[in-house]
């Protein structure tokens, strides 16, 4: 302390940390976990690097993120290399950050990673997005290159298999810059040249693929603008990139996947003895329904024919049994049936006739019975018996009931009781003795 | 009948056999499409042993429109 103070003035300072900083921090790989990520609308990156203890603050600016492929989130571990600089308006320090690597897996993968996790999200792996692939298209789109072994291996295919196919090649570059574009650009074209094909004429089925190389080689397959195009194809899609161990975003949005460009044309081109079974297989199906047709044709024949003939035997039955009623009624009313009736309906008349006869003979006799009573009472013989008498003029044997008629000299006969007398009139005279 | 597709014809027949199999046609009309049926595996037949390839490249001519241009094979092989 000999009373010599030397002050700095705060620059002096901080330039002064800046320098050593930068001395011994200039270029480092620092590691840690992301936190606290804010991107600026600007563009650059702000967030903290840290550790269990400690705490680094970091920027990543625009012109370095646009180079960064996967997406910076919190949480996540990461491998930096930058430089260490000082704030010197805040007097903070921050790492300002030229590369950065996700710890442990590549960049490339974690992008890919942290792309399958977005479009899964969005819906665009949904197993209801997927359409089926038409068996025996006619046309079918093919994007690749034009010199790649992706079409080799379809035209192979399509040699051997079943030719009668049409396929519209849209080439593309399926590698380095600007193949993600071009692909997604001829995904694109070969639905918007569909659109104006008329009906009959439209690509059915699209392969989009190219042969197996690697990972790096294949990327294009697995870009957000790739993915997007064949999400967006109104054309069915059939991924076929590389070789099968090699699932790329393309495989997971297409409508199916093939693990090389040759199994996707045998899906769409089928063998041509499959076929063959095929046409066999409805010729034989064709002949038998017609065969079961013409028999059923024959049997409702038969049926036909013996219902016919059975409705006709009912018919004739029951004509015969109505017939066969009306004769019985017939007979029934036969007149000859009726005449014994009659005949004994008479014999009854006449027993009735006989009987009432005799009661009515036996009446008369008994009323006879009285007037003979009454009759004898009445018999002049009774009468003469009385003493009264009864004189016959002679000879006429004329009752005579007066004294007119007698003459002297006339003949009478006079019946008594018991015997007459015959005499001659000696007299005539009017009653009470006068002279007639 | 000889230029029809082999798809077309296949999607016919089917269409015949289907029909013919639910049974509810008359004699005359089975006999017809039994028929129809018959020339239709035919042509199929022959689609299939005489099927001839067609590869064309997608281009767009200067007006911008779409073009299909035949693919030189002898570059791809």
């Amino acid at each position: 302390m000999n009373g010599e103070r030397h002050i700095f003035s705060v620059t002096e300072i901080t330039q002064g940390i800046k320098l050593l900083l930068s001395r011994q921090y200039g270029s480092v790989w620092v590691e840690g976990e992301v936190s606290n990520f804010r991107p600026s609308s600007s563009g650059h990156w702000y967030f903290s690097l840290k550790d269990e203890s400690s705490v680094l603050s970091g920027v990543i600016f625009s012109r370095a993120a646009r180079d960064v492929p996967f997406k910076l989130e919190d949480g996540l571990k990461v491998v930096c290399f930058g430089s260490v600089d000082v704030y010197a308006p805040r007097g903070s320090y921050q790492l300002i950050i030229e590369r950065i690597e996700p710890k442990g897996v590549g960049a490339l993968q974690l992008a890919l990673e942290q792309l399958k996790v977005k479009l899964e999200k969005e819906g665009l792996f949904a197993p209801e997005h997927k359409r089926d692939i038409p068996y025996l298209p006619g046309r079918i789109g093919v994007v690749t290159s034009a010199t790649g072994a992706a079409i080799k291996d379809i035209l192979k295919v399509l040699e051997r298999r079943f030719k009668d196919v049409h396929i519209i090649l849209s080439p593309v570059k399926v590698q380095g810059d600007g193949a993600k574009e071009e692909i997604a650009n001829a995904i694109r074209e070969l639905n918007e040249y569909n659109d104006a094909c008329s009906r009959g004429d439209r690509i059915e089925v699209l392969i989009v693929g190219r042969g197996g190389g690697s990972i790096e080689d294949l990327w294009a397959f697995n870009e957000e603008a790739v993915a997007r195009a064949i999400y967006a194809s109104k054309i069915p899609v059939i991924s076929a990139v590389g070789h099968e161990r090699d699932v790329t975003i393309s495989d997971l949005v297409a409508d199916r996947r093939a693990a090389t460009p040759s199994v996707a044309a045998e899906i769409v081109i089928p063998r041509k003895e499959d076929l063959r079974g095929q046409v066999r297989d409805l010729a034989m199906r064709m002949a038998n329904s017609f065969e079961g047709l013409y028999a059923d044709a024959a049997q409702r024949r038969a049926d036909a024919l013996g219902r016919l003939k059975t409705g006709m035997e009912h018919i004739w039955q029951l004509n015969r049994q109505s017939c066969e009623s009306m004769s019985q009624k017939l007979l029934r009313a036969n007149p000859a049936l009726v005449i014994p009736e009659y005949i004994e309906k008479m014999r009854e008349y006449a027993r009735q006739i006989a009987v009432r006869a005799e009661h009515c003979i036996a009446l008369k006799e008994s009323r006879f019975g009285g007037v003979v009573e009454k009759m004898a009472s009445l018999n002049p013989l009774n009468i003469l018996s009385r003493g009264y008498s009864v004189t016959y003029l002679l000879p006429q044997e004329k009752i005579m009931k007066s004294a007119v008629g007698a003459k002297q000299g006339s003949s009478i006969r006079t019946r008594l009781s018991n015997g007459g007398l015959i005499s001659t009139v000696t007299e005539v005279y009017g009653d009470g003795g006068d002279q007639v | 009948m000889a230029e029809i597709r082999f798809e077309d014809a296949l999607k016919k027949l089917e269409k015949i056999v289907e029909e013919l199999e639910q049974g509810d046609l008359s004699l005359d009309e089975a006999l017809k499409k039994y028929q129809e049926g018959i020339e239709l595996s035919r042509a199929c037949t022959a689609r299939l042993e005489n099927a001839k390839k067609k590869i064309d490249v997608l281009a767009k001519n200067k007006k911008g429109d779409f073009e299909l241009k035949p693919l030189d094979e002898d570059n791809v092989s």
